[in-house]
């Protein structure tokens, strides 16, 4: 019970006073190493100040002493969650470089990897942001058959996360009846766990209370931040690298490009839920129309030869010993090359000064240039929206610190 | 961006920034303009605003550093995203003194961009709000991407590449 004389003890601070908190480092639902230190203000924040480059490898300087072909393992560590578009946006850089003619086989086989790498990256990020809310099943749900597509991977290139997909002027190997099997399984099987996974949150109160109207940006700001991927487009700007440049013939595929209003949490989740949909479709159309013909183009100096004729042909052994002791020198010259990536324009900025390896090598990352709004779009609400914030914004730390 | 739209482009920027241009090309098809540094700023803000050019959208900014010529150039790269037009612009600083403007009035993604700009090649922007390293330590004292900061470890012996034609030297580079 409240009496006067307490009441009369009660002053109110000369200052207002703040309290300091830090999100981060390794706090869990950062899903990265990165740190936030929030100035807070009760519950409600107040400021914040990102500190980033706690996985910082250098990527860029690496790029600038190693072969072109021993640079594709690079790309692979940025944008984990999908790593395919990476390497195939690096594999064309070097061919527009070269001024290699890809055989048709080639880029449509490529964009089913692309696509299912976007797939992958979106269920990641849209199962994380469930999490987030207290909505863990559709989160297993969607690791499931996140697995299917890392099995498809796996008999395509043999690996899983950092997968080295194709080489410089095609892929490796054919896809093997084994990979068109599971390839068609998977698109048996996904749009129906998909359904539910939407059924599960989209119209779910509890979850649209928690993310309508959380971390919104408007579409002007989010250009002048240079958002570019789902999270641009869920500002309301239908800017997708896939139909403003196309690569890889993608001019070829009929496909929508989903977008938001209010580009907040909701909005973004929407966004790449139908994105989702969208690359399904494309896959579908990429297998419908897919053209015979051979699975890598014939640029001897970078691809390399068979086995066989390894062992067999003088040619062959010389290629090969140069490939792999990276002795091919390429042409002189300035090209930049971007590709939508599972967060937006992922661009590569090559300078070749005509040797071995990349004079300058630029790696626009998505992800480190929209993370700079952060703050700014925090400002003002609780902790837990920041939260949610930030995995709906999907920031992977190996593409943020390169 | 097909030829005459980068004609159009580069006579609107002639009609009043003639003095300031020292070199256009188009390598692979992508404009470069390599300007005078005093007023990049300026010609940015002059293309951000004018209705025939509206590059609104910064895809990147990076920075080129060429020993021989004891220069640091750094790179701009602008996209017009309603009519798909990308411009690049180039401007060179010395090496000793690479001082330039800040680009974030004009655009906040400038803001880390230049920071990291700052953090590998040790470009000052003048007028940026919080020029910090980024993604190197505070304690760094080089900036890293610099030519001069070799890879790996000049002493070692164990890897010599002369019998590839490449002869210590430029293992160094």
């Amino acid at each position: 019970m409240l009496n006067d004389s307490l009441i009369e003890q009660y002053q109110e601070p000369a200052e207002k006073q703040y309290s300091y908190l830090n999100l981060g480092l390794t706090h869990p639902a950062t899903h990265g190493i990165f740190q936030n230190v929030l100035k807070m203000d009760g519950e409600v924040i107040v400021d914040s100040v990102p500190t980033i480059g706690y996985i910082h490898r250098a990527f860029e300087k690496l790029a600038e002493r190693r072969p072109y072909n021993q640079i594709t393992p690079i790309t692979d560590r940025m944008n984990y969650c999908s790593a395919p578009i990476n390497n195939i946006g690096w594999h064309m850089t070097v061919e527009k470089l070269l001024g290699t003619e890809i055989p048709k086989r080639v880029q449509y086989l490529r964009v089913i990897i692309m696509e299912l790498a976007r797939i992958t990256d979106h269920l990641i990020c849209n199962a994380v942001i469930g999490v987030d809310t207290g909505a863990l099943t559709g989160f297993v749900y969607m690791f499931q058959q996140r697995e299917l597509v890392y099995e498809i991977y796996e008999e395509i290139c043999g690996a899983r996360l950092t997968t080295n997909v194709g080489r410089i002027g095609g892929f490796e190997r054919d896809f093997s009846p084994k990979a068109w099997e599971k390839i068609n399984k998977f698109l048996k099987e996904f749009p129906v766990i998909l359904q539910e996974f939407d059924d599960l949150l989209s119209r779910n109160r509890i979850f649209m209370d928690r993310t309508i109207g959380v971390g919104g940006i408007t579409g002007e700001r989010a250009l002048n931040y240079s958002f570019s991927g789902p999270n641009l487009r869920a500002a309301g700007v239908d800017y997708d690298v896939r139909v403003a440049t196309p690569y890889s013939s993608y001019e070829d595929f009929d496909f929508s490009i989903p977008v938001g209003t209010n580009g907040d949490t909701y909005d973004r989740f929407m966004v790449r839920q139908e994105e989702m949909r969208q690359s399904l479709s494309i896959i579908k159309q990429a297998i419908d129309k897919l053209p015979a013909g051979p699975f890598h183009a014939e640029v001897p100096e970078f691809y390399l030869p068979p086995k066989e004729a390894v062992y067999n042909e003088m040619e062959a052994l010389i290629y090969h010993f140069k490939i792999v002791m990276g002795e091919t020198d390429v042409p002189k010259g300035e090209v930049y090359h971007c590709v939508e990536g599972g967060n937006g324009e992922l661009g590569f900025y090559l300078i070749s000064d005509g040797g071995r390896t990349p004079f300058r090598l630029q790696l626009r990352r998505p992800c480190f240039i929209y993370y700079q709004a952060y703050p700014e779009m925090i400002k003002g609400s609780m902790l837990s929206d920041a939260i949610l914030t930030m995995s709906s914004m999907n920031v992977i730390a190996g593409e943020l610190d390169a | 961006m097909e030829v005459p739209e980068q004609e159009k482009l580069v006579n609107t920027l002639k009609e009043k920034y003639e003095d300031e241009i020292l070199h256009i090309e188009t390598p692979y098809n992508f404009l470069t303009i390599v300007l005078r540094k005093e007023k990049i700023i300026e010609i940015i803000k002059f293309l951000y605003d004018h209705p025939d050019t509206k590059f609104q959208y910064l895809t990147s900014l990076a920075a080129v550093h060429y020993p021989d010529l004891k220069q640091i150039v750094v790179v701009y790269q602008l996209h017009n995203l309603v009519n798909n037009h990308r411009v690049r612009l180039k401007i060179s600083l010395s090496e000793e003194n690479a001082v330039t403007q800040t680009l974030t009035p004009v655009f906040a993604a400038a803001n880390w961009m230049e920071r990291e700009t700052y953090d590998f090649y040790g470009v000052i922007f003048e007028g940026h709000p919080n020029l910090q390293r980024i993604l190197n330590v505070e304690e760094m004292t080089i900036f890293p991407m610099r030519k001069e900061y070799p890879l790996e470890d000049q002493t070692r012996e164990d890897k010599n590449d002369s019998m590839f034609g490449r002869n210590l030297e430029q293992n160094a580079k």
